[in-house]
């Protein structure tokens, strides 16, 4: 009997010859991620729990990225807790403010294909875009694998989706997961593995593939695996062992189902207010008035993204009584962006720049909104109250439409 | 017996407490913000020993531990809900909040109305009704037997 990607990674991890949907595993965990929102809690539990130390420091990566730059005194606070807890346990991999997590751990080198990593946030899913296993869990657990090293975990069940062929220009990854989100619902793939392949998933970029593996817990999965290639290698500066390049789904693999696309079909889309699973075509809710637009977050601040919106923007400006924030995703792609034009293209443009991190995202700084206020982001999520007072309309969409939806002062499929 | 507090299908995280009471340095600084979106009298009007029932999908997106964590801090007795995401599942039985799913049992009762529920039979019972209830997997109910992940990794002794 064949297996599919997260069956191989855990039999790998656990040393068993293979595991099957159900099975309860303890697994060795490779990498784990704290943010500075959690890090006060995971320190209580880690202390409640008695540990002193954790079991490997250089598996241990905090990184600072919510509240970074501060925007309320007590943001510090959680700075002070997070530094005592590196010099208490001899911490060496932390990040003050070079990004957002997500963006960090893959970019950095931090996951590498087959790994198992936990991490204190939900998008932890991200990482599934070079191969590893990786989901969200909370401080209390994340506590216990500081001192153990190790959690229990539930062999999911895995749904396969399949796209073959070309994407049209005009749609971007983040298109193809909020259809996806939508066929499924907000929870068509809760306990469950999603495994991505076909000439499409070939064709994708990592940036690319992180989008899809990012939004992959809107519609409940525990993890999105994306068999690792040479663009993987590549992007993690590695090569691909033995174990890494098997990490394909087995032709007589058991899958829950599979869901197979036709690439040429997809369109521009947004997820409308306030359920990332409320999926319309963009052409559809043409002219719809906007405030704000928000270009950034773990789901679409990356090179590739702030290239898109500015080819969009190039010559164009933000319409007089519009916003738009870009905030880079990472220090490193500020740089990238800096080096080949596309800020300043999106500055001449009328953009807002912010420094990396997850700024308006999770709705505590870089651009709020109130009541009656409307927001074209291409972030994950859309929930009541998220960037701000929850009588704010959230719509979600890629950085391509985000970009012509800035420059019309309203919603446009016209990209 | 306890008092129903019904919400909807899809109820997410950010609803149950939202990002911006995270910073509080307690639970009991943030219990006051429970639902406060949605029912602000919600902290003033349960007791201990109240049911909160949700639909499909009962605490998705954010992996925040404050959500069971605050419901369990204003003395919320369990979580009953047609389903539920798992990070919310996993981080409810890690504090010891017990969450049981019941299929029927969220659509045939209303808001307001009195409930109770009996884990070791794995029965809710509501208006002279009965409702059975999924129990959890085992290795999930010997946590919470045991009070959630703290008291039950400190029963271990091979760390």
């Amino acid at each position: 009997m064949g297996q599919t990607i997260i069956e191989k990674i855990i039999a790998h991890n656990s040393k068993a010859d293979s595991v099957k949907p159900g099975d309860i595993v303890t697994v060795n965990v490779d990498r784990v991620m704290l943010d500075d929102i959690m890090i006060p809690f995971i320190v209580d539990k880690f202390h409640e729990m008695g540990f002193t130390k954790v079991w490997d420091p250089d598996k241990v990566v905090l990184i600072y990225d919510h509240l970074v730059p501060a925007s309320q005194q007590d943001d510090t606070r959680h700075y002070r807790v997070g530094d005592a807890f590196v010099k208490e346990c001899a911490l060496t991999h932390v990040h003050r403010s070079d990004g957002i997590c997500h963006q960090l751990m893959t970019e950095a080198g931090y996951v590498k294909p087959g790994d198992v990593v936990f991490g204190t946030d939900s998008h932890t899913t991200t990482y599934g875009c070079v191969g590893a296993f990786s989901t969200g869990i909370g401080y209390t657990e994340m506590a216990a694998i500081l001192g153990t090293g190790n959690l229990w975990v539930k062999v999911p069940e895995t749904i396969r989706v399949e796209i073959e062929g070309t994407l049209p220009e005009s749609v971007m990854s983040k298109d193809v997961i909020l259809r996806l989100i939508g066929d499924l619902g907000a929870d068509g793939a809760t306990y469950r593995a999603l495994e991505f392949t076909g000439t499409a998933i070939d064709e994708m970029s990592v940036a690319s593939r992180m989008t899809i593996a990012n939004m992959a817990i809107e519609a409940g999965a525990k993890c999105a695996l994306f068999s690792p290639d040479e663009k993987t290698a590549k992007y993690c500066q590695t090569s691909l062992d033995g174990f890494q390049k098997s990490l394909r789904g087995d032709e007589d693999a058991h899958y829950l189902q599979v869901i197979t696309y036709q690439a040429e079909d997809f369109v521009p889309v947004m997820a409308c207010p306030s359920q990332v699973d409320k999926i319309r075509k963009v052409s559809e809710l043409e002219g719809t008035v906007i405030d704000q637009v928000f270009i950034g977050s773990c789901t679409n601040g990356r090179l590739e993204d702030l290239q898109a919106a500015a080819k969009v923007l190039e010559g164009k400006t933000v319409a007089p009584f519009v916003k738009l924030i870009v905030t880079p995703a990472s220090r490193k792609v500020y740089e990238e962006a800096l080096a080949c034009g596309a800020l300043q293209t999106l500055l001449k443009a009328g953009a807002i720049i912010t420094h990396p991190g997850c700024g308006l995202c999770c709705g505590r700084t870089g651009g709020i909104l109130c009541d009656g206020e409307r927001v074209v982001a291409t972030n994950n999520r859309n929930f009541l109250g998220r960037m701000g007072t929850s009588k704010v309309e959230i719509y979600l969409a890629s950085p391509a439409v985000a970009a012509a939806c800035a420059a019309a002062g309203k919603i446009t499929a016209r990209i | 017996m306890g008092k129903i507090f019904k919400f909807h299908n899809d109820l997410d995280t950010d609803q149950i407490i939202a990002s911006q009471y995270l910073l509080l340095p307690t639970i009991d600084e943030m219990k006051v913000h429970t639902f406060e979106s949605l029912d602000p009298e919600f902290p003033a009007r349960v007791k201990p020993g109240d049911y909160v029932v949700g639909g499909e999908n009962f605490g998705c997106g954010s992996s925040r531990e404050q959500a069971p964590a605050v419901l369990k801090a204003l003395g919320v007795q369990a979580v009953v809900a047609k389903s539920f995401a798992r990070i919310f599942y996993r981080n409810a039985i890690n504090i010891g909040l017990p969450v049981i799913v019941c299929k029927e049992l969220p659509e045939a009762v209303q808001d307001g109305e009195e409930m109770e529920l009996s884990l070791t039979e794995g029965i809710a019972k509501s208006g002279g009704r009965e409702f059975p209830c999924t129990k959890l997997p085992e290795y999930m109910q010997q946590i919470l037997n045991q009070g959630g992940l703290i008291a039950s990794l400190n029963r271990r002794s091979d760390f």
